[in-house]
């Protein structure tokens, strides 16, 4: 290249190259995570932030409650250690839940980028670990501290000397030594990759920092969301949706303000923090909330500080949706994952042919753990078998069924699960008629059978919603089915919390639906003899489609 | 006389045949297109083959070796076209295909639809039977339930079906007994079992890949029977091989069988004739850059042999996107493809950028400057407005470019609203589009822990020659190899290709409980099976052997390499110490004191590849004088410039062209940048070498 100045031209070959190198960095981590949930249901984030901490870009493939939890924590870990201290070859670790990804199963890894030996930029990651101690993961516990071990903001290598103090706490407090310390291995060799490849990039272009192309992406990012929302209605919408909370039902109450500077939204007249970890810290809650703004608004802009910053979420201290220190937040994602569909309420009252239905929203994903086989170690063995219900009905389309959102996360093969857990899944089938009835229908939930294969009994850690509140269909649709989860034998499990299959008996769990959009007598006849024909809809159900 | 070597690809438009006399430089080659005839694919390749042999002033008889690959396969999933087809799987599991991975292929778009699976719910039936992990029968198979279920098949009158059990990977019994069922209550009815068309685990993709071989079992068969015989009736004594997804050529016995495997054939005689043709030139890495109309697909080829993988998906639905398509697990030349050729579109994007592709304009309407309606600029539209496309020459001189509708769509819809030039407007286009291929190959590396640096780029179809040396800036590439006859590369690949079959097959093993016996009756099983399905190869042939490992727990195997042998005690441990080697050699560390464990294993059979024979070396002549000059505008210096134009045809071996010059030909043209000299070598490729090591 040249040393030409930069034209437009030149700031967009870099701005994609840019997000070429974070998706490497991703890449990396996603191809070396031990994590089961990392490598098999992309439950990570990667991205590169200017030396102020403003994210410039973020690699498409993560899950969105880490994408913008991630993108404030790198402030957090600025102020803790100013640019000026920063030498090549350190490493920054948290797993702070509130400056962090909002709970203590994900460690954020920040380095500091040197080119010619100055500091241009940080490479910040994150992925979900198995195990970090404490009571396990789940939301039994009272408050944080139950929750496993913390990490506030520390150095995990100092001029490329690795903290070994650390690394021995790391490993003395966790049931998967070996699996986390190499986790931890991992987020530190994708920040490597992501610098390298900026310094490589840098080389080419002739840059000595990142300041023009900074100003280039988060402009031009700003400005596409802004145009968006310009289009928007202006004006200011409130909904409400009770969850199931963990043994009392929460309010989810919301205004969604649509301005001429962006869109704001407040969570005043949400219910207060509960007794148990399904709160949710105000980090986790932007991030969710900017998400499902986002499908909307910017779904065709790329993620960074200029396309979210005209998105704005406030919510009152001590609500579930602003947890503060020390409530306990472990599954804070059951409550998280549903505040896209409580903005989608408030939306579809300014652009109803843009928003889906309520739909299942939170994983339900078997954390089982228990006895192992006779060779299997000292801890038995734990796994998130990662499964879905159905989604929201969408104005012109069906909802999918048994299909993650807003949660990216992929299901866990059943012959896989097999192998590293002595279970046998004796059905996982969609549910018929699960999907809530409409002129477009929800998607359908899932039906699983569970038993051990040798014979022991083995925990559950449910961490299940829309059992007591079921996915809200909506213009004369009908409500998605309710989720439940159970034993074979009868009796019915809570949805919070740890419980117990007993040998020879099968653990049932019914995953949710997704709500219908319009009366179901306007449903089309064709695609109702579809469902009909495919079993989806039974024929008593289809009693409801009559007009 | 010596014999003639056949080979026929049968692509989506076009039909090319290939006739080969004598090896090395004495090479004869004879090539003829046809267009592709749908209704009957042998009817243009029958005319074709006669046509080239007429050519070669030879008869069937004088056929030596016949290779067919053909798209057949994979239209036929694309458009639906395949037989009726019925899944039967284990009771509770009806939904495997639908369940799919639960994901979505783009996070933020409320909107998208999963792909279609080939079989409907309705077709899909369970029976009572289950295996567990290390296939122990935990449920008999109730073969009266399977005996219903064919009952119901025969009266919705289906022409495939699929069995695919849980963990049958394990242990067949099952499946073996279901389909003997089958045989007796639907006979005449193909029947494809998971345990023999993809023994791996994870339910979903065997489940997909059984499916698939299933839909176009009924149809490849018939249609490869056919012409097997038409072939023989006209004399030709040689047996037909087919070209296989993993760059292998199959017997039709075995293709008939597994038809799966001729899925994306055509690529893979692609990336075959980049590695022999870097053999030939002593190039240890290279990568295949091949770029089209619609597409433009990348290809890591090191020492000799393309990287291989062991799923891809077929049918894409939605912008190339992973995941938005069915998967097939089988051997596979591994490919990354984008939507980056010449007809794809470039507009302004939410952030006002430009960006390229995957829509494209294809060859009807086509881009602007063909003048047949197409307003939208193209890539194509983008190379013409900046003088690198010889508009007279363009496709032999078939197409008469408009150089002025070409700049008239890059500057209302590039240029104009962003404030920019004409020839800066369509420079962002080829520069995006560049970084595009550039960005794709870069990802494709990291998959494979490879570092690019030192690698050649091979360039070949239609727009490659005009990019390639571009994205070799990009990649900081030393060489870019552009050979001749880049035209008919896929079929002329089909003649390298090694007749051999891989095998594939699931069992988990963890190294500390390596359970020799288990291991060699299994490596020995399918040794056997292997070799069955690679009779015919002839020769000398090669046994290879790999595991597919990874630390327990993990996600993804990596393969690594075993001796053809019984194993003994010994190599536990040595397969430790590979396995990390590998593990150090893509990742950069290893986990020490982590359990290894083994998912899979894999048998390969047959003839080595065939070695080419090295190129002469020639003596460097000066080049023949420029037939003219055009105007380009350059990249680097942003400015327009007179560029030296040479006509291809006319350059010997040794001929040595400075960059930057233009080198135009019937099917392409190639723009050698400033950065880059060139000279023609004695297989009358054109190679351009970097003048001054990267900054």
């Amino acid at each position: 290249m040249t040393a030409a100045p930069l034209s437009p031209i030149d700031l967009q070959i870099m701005w994609s190259r840019l997000i070429a190198v974070v998706e490497e960095q991703a890449q990396t981590l996603l191809r070396t995570a031990f994590s089961p949930i990392v490598r098999e249901c992309g439950d990570l984030s990667a991205g590169v932030f200017d030396t102020e901490g403003r994210m410039l870009a973020q690699a498409v493939t993560g899950t969105p409650g880490h994408v913008n939890s991630m993108a404030e924590s790198v402030k957090h870990f600025l102020t803790r250690f100013p640019c000026e201290t920063m030498a090549p070859g350190d490493i920054y670790i948290t797993n702070d839940p509130w400056m962090g990804t909002g709970h203590l199963n994900d460690f954020v890894l920040t380095t500091p980028c040197f080119h010619e030996g100055r500091l241009v930029a940080l490479f910040s990651c994150t992925s979900h670990l198995m195990d970090i101690g404490g009571i396990g993961f789940g939301p039994d516990g009272t408050d944080v501290f139950m929750e496993g071990l913390s990490i506030p903001f520390l150095k995990l290598a100092e001029k490329g000397a690795l903290n070994e103090t650390l690394m021995a706490m790391i490993r003395a407090n966790t049931r998967l030594p070996v699996d986390t310390e190499g986790d931890v291995y991992s987020l530190a060799a994708c920040n490597d990759v992501g610098c390298r490849r900026l310094s490589e990039m840098m080389t080419e272009f002739g840059l000595t920092d990142l300041g023009p192309l900074a100003g280039h992406i988060l402009a031009r990012s700003r400005e596409a969301v802004m145009a968006e929302i310009a289009a928007l209605p202006k004006g200011s919408w409130r909904n409400e949706m009770v969850v199931d909370g963990y043994d009392a039902p929460v309010t989810l109450a919301v205004a969604v303000t649509v301005g001429d500077e962006g869109i704001h939204v407040d969570y005043t007249g949400t219910g207060p923090s509960a007794a148990r970890g399904i709160n949710v810290p105000l980090s986790y809650t932007t991030a969710y909330t900017v998400f499902g703004l986002g499908c909307v608004v910017a779904a065709r802009v790329p993620n960074n500080a200029g396309s979210l910053a005209p998105l704005t979420v406030s919510a009152p201290p001590g609500c579930i949706v602003n947890a503060l220190k020390p409530a306990p937040v472990a599954s804070r994602h059951v409550i998280g994952q549903m505040l896209p569909d409580v903005v989608f309420g408030a939306l579809r009252q300014a652009v109803p042919d843009r928003v889906p239905a309520e739909g299942t929203s939170c994983l339900w994903n078997l954390n089982v753990r228990g006895v192992a086989a006779a060779d299997g170690g000292n801890y038995g063995f734990t796994m998130a078998v990662t499964s879905n219900g159905g989604t929201g009905a969408r104005p012109a389309r069906d909802g999918l069924s048994a299909t993650a959102y807003p949660s990216g996360v992929k299901g866990t093969p059943v012959e896989i699960a097999e192998t590293v857990t002595p279970l046998v899944f004796w059905k996982k089938e969609l549910r018929p008629d699960s999907g809530g009835a409409g002129r477009s229908r929800g998607g359908l939930g899932q039906v699983i059978e569970v038993e051990s294969r040798i014979g022991e009994p083995f925990e559950l850690l449910a961490a299940y919603d829309r059992i007591d509140h079921p996915a809200r269909g909506r213009d004369g649709g009908a409500d998605g089915a309710a989720g439940y989860v159970g034993l074979a034998s009868g009796s019915a499990f809570r949805g919070k919390g740890f419980q117990t299959v007993p040998p020879g008996d099968r653990l049932v769990v019914l995953t949710p639906g997704g709500g219908g959009i319009g009366a179901p007598g306007e449903r089309n006849a064709e695609r109702l003899s579809a469902d009909l024909a495919e079993g989806l809809v039974t024929p008593e159900a289809a009693q409801r489609y009559r007009p | 006389m010596t014999g003639i070597g056949l080979a026929a690809d049968i692509g989506g438009t076009f039909t090319d045949i290939v006739a080969e006399r004598g090896t090395g430089p004495g090479i004869e080659r004879f090539s003829v297109k046809r267009l592709t005839t749908h209704d009957a694919p042998e009817r243009a390749l029958l005319e074709g083959v006669e046509a080239v042999l007429a050519e070669a002033g030879a008869g069937f008889e004088a056929v030596t070796a016949f290779v067919h690959g053909t798209t057949l396969a994979t239209n036929a999933i694309i458009e639906r076209k395949g037989a009726h087809t019925a899944l039967i799987a284990t009771e509770g599991f009806r939904d495997i295909l639908d369940i799919a991975d639960e994901g979505r292929y783009d996070q933020y778009d409320l909107e998208i639809e999963k792909p279609r699976p080939l079989v409907p719910r309705a077709l899909r039936l369970t029976v009572p039977e289950r295996m567990d992990v290390t296939g122990t029968s935990l449920l008999a198979l109730d073969e009266a339930a399977v005996r219903a279920a064919a009952a119901r098949l025969a009266e919705a009158r289906i022409e495939a079906v699929a069995v695919a059990f849980l963990h049958a990977y394990a242990n067949p019994a099952h499946e073996i007994r279901t389909r003997e069922i089958l045989a007796e209550a639907l006979p005449g009815v193909a029947v494809s079992l998971s345990s023999e068309v993809c023994p791996e685990i994870r339910e979903f993709e065997r489940t997909s890949t059984t499916v698939a071989n299933a839909y176009v079992q009924p149809l490849m068969a018939g249609y490869l029977r056919r012409l097997e015989g038409a072939m023989a009736e006209r004399g030709c004594r040689a047996p037909m091989r087919l070209m296989t997804s993993g760059g292998r050529l199959a017997s039709v016995d075995a293709a008939c069988r597994y038809p799966v495997r001729l899925v994306e054939s055509g690529p893979a005689g692609g990336a075959i004739l980049s590695a022999h043709i870097a053999a030939a030139r002593g190039q240890a890495k290279t990568l295949s850059f091949d770029m089209g109309g619609t597409t433009a697909k990348v290809c890591l080829i090191e020492n000799g042999e393309p990287l291989t993988a062991r799923s891809f998906e077929v049918d894409r639905s939605a912008r190339f996107l992973k995941g938005s398509g069915l998967p097939l697990r089988i051997p596979v030349i591994e490919m990354i493809e984008i939507g980056a050729g010449g007809g794809s579109i470039a507009r302004l994007d939410a952030t006002r950028s430009i960006a390229v592709g995957p829509d494209s304009a294809g060859s009807e309407p086509g881009p602007a400057c063909y003048a047949r309606g197409g307003e939208e600029p193209t890539v194509t539209d983008a190379d013409v407005a900046l003088g690198r496309i010889a508009p007279e020459r363009f496709a032999g001189g078939a197409i008469t470019l408009e150089p002025a509708r070409a700049a008239e769509a890059v500057g209302r819809e590039i240029a104009a609203p962003l404030g920019l030039s004409g020839e800066m407007g369509a420079l962002g286009v080829l520069e995006i589009v560049d970084e595009n291929m550039a960005n794709a190959a870069r990802v494709h590396a990291v998959e494979r822990g490879a570092t690019l640096g030192d690698h050649t780029l091979i360039a070949f179809g239609g727009a490659a020659p005009l990019h390639a040396a571009r994205v070799a800036e990009k990649l900081g590439l030393p060489r870019v190899l552009i050979p001749a006859d880049a035209g008919v590369g896929s079929a002329v690949g089909f003649l390298r290709a090694p007749v051999a079959y891989e095998t594939i097959r699931s069992r988990y093993m963890r190294l500390d409980a390596f359970d020799l016996a288990a291991a060699n009756a299994l490596l020995a099983a399918m040794t056997a099976e292997t070799a069955d399905l690679a009779r015919g190869a002839g020769g000398a042939l090669e046994e290879r052997r790999a595991a597919f490992m990874r630390y327990a727990g993990q996600g993804h195997e990596i393969s690594v390499a075993l001796p053809a042998r019984a194993l003994t005690g010994a190599d536990t441990e040595d397969l430790r110490r590979r396995f990390e080697a590998e593990y150090r050699r893509l990742f950069e560390r290893h986990i020490p004191d982590a359990a290894i464990e083994i998912l899979s294993w894999s048998v390969a059979i047959g003839a080595p590849v065939p070695a080419p024979e090295p190129l002469a070396p020639v003596a460097p002549a000066a080049a023949p004088a420029p037939v003219g000059t055009r105007a380009v505008f350059d990249t680097a210096e942003r400015a327009w410039r007179d560029l030296p134009v040479y006509d291809r045809a006319a350059l010997a071996p040794g001929a040595r062209l400075p960059g930057p010059a233009l080198v135009v030909e019937d099917a392409t043209s190639t723009l050698i940048t400033a950065r880059f000299d060139a000279t023609v070598d004695s297989g009358h490729a054109l190679l351009l070498t970097r003048k001054e090591p990267a900054p």
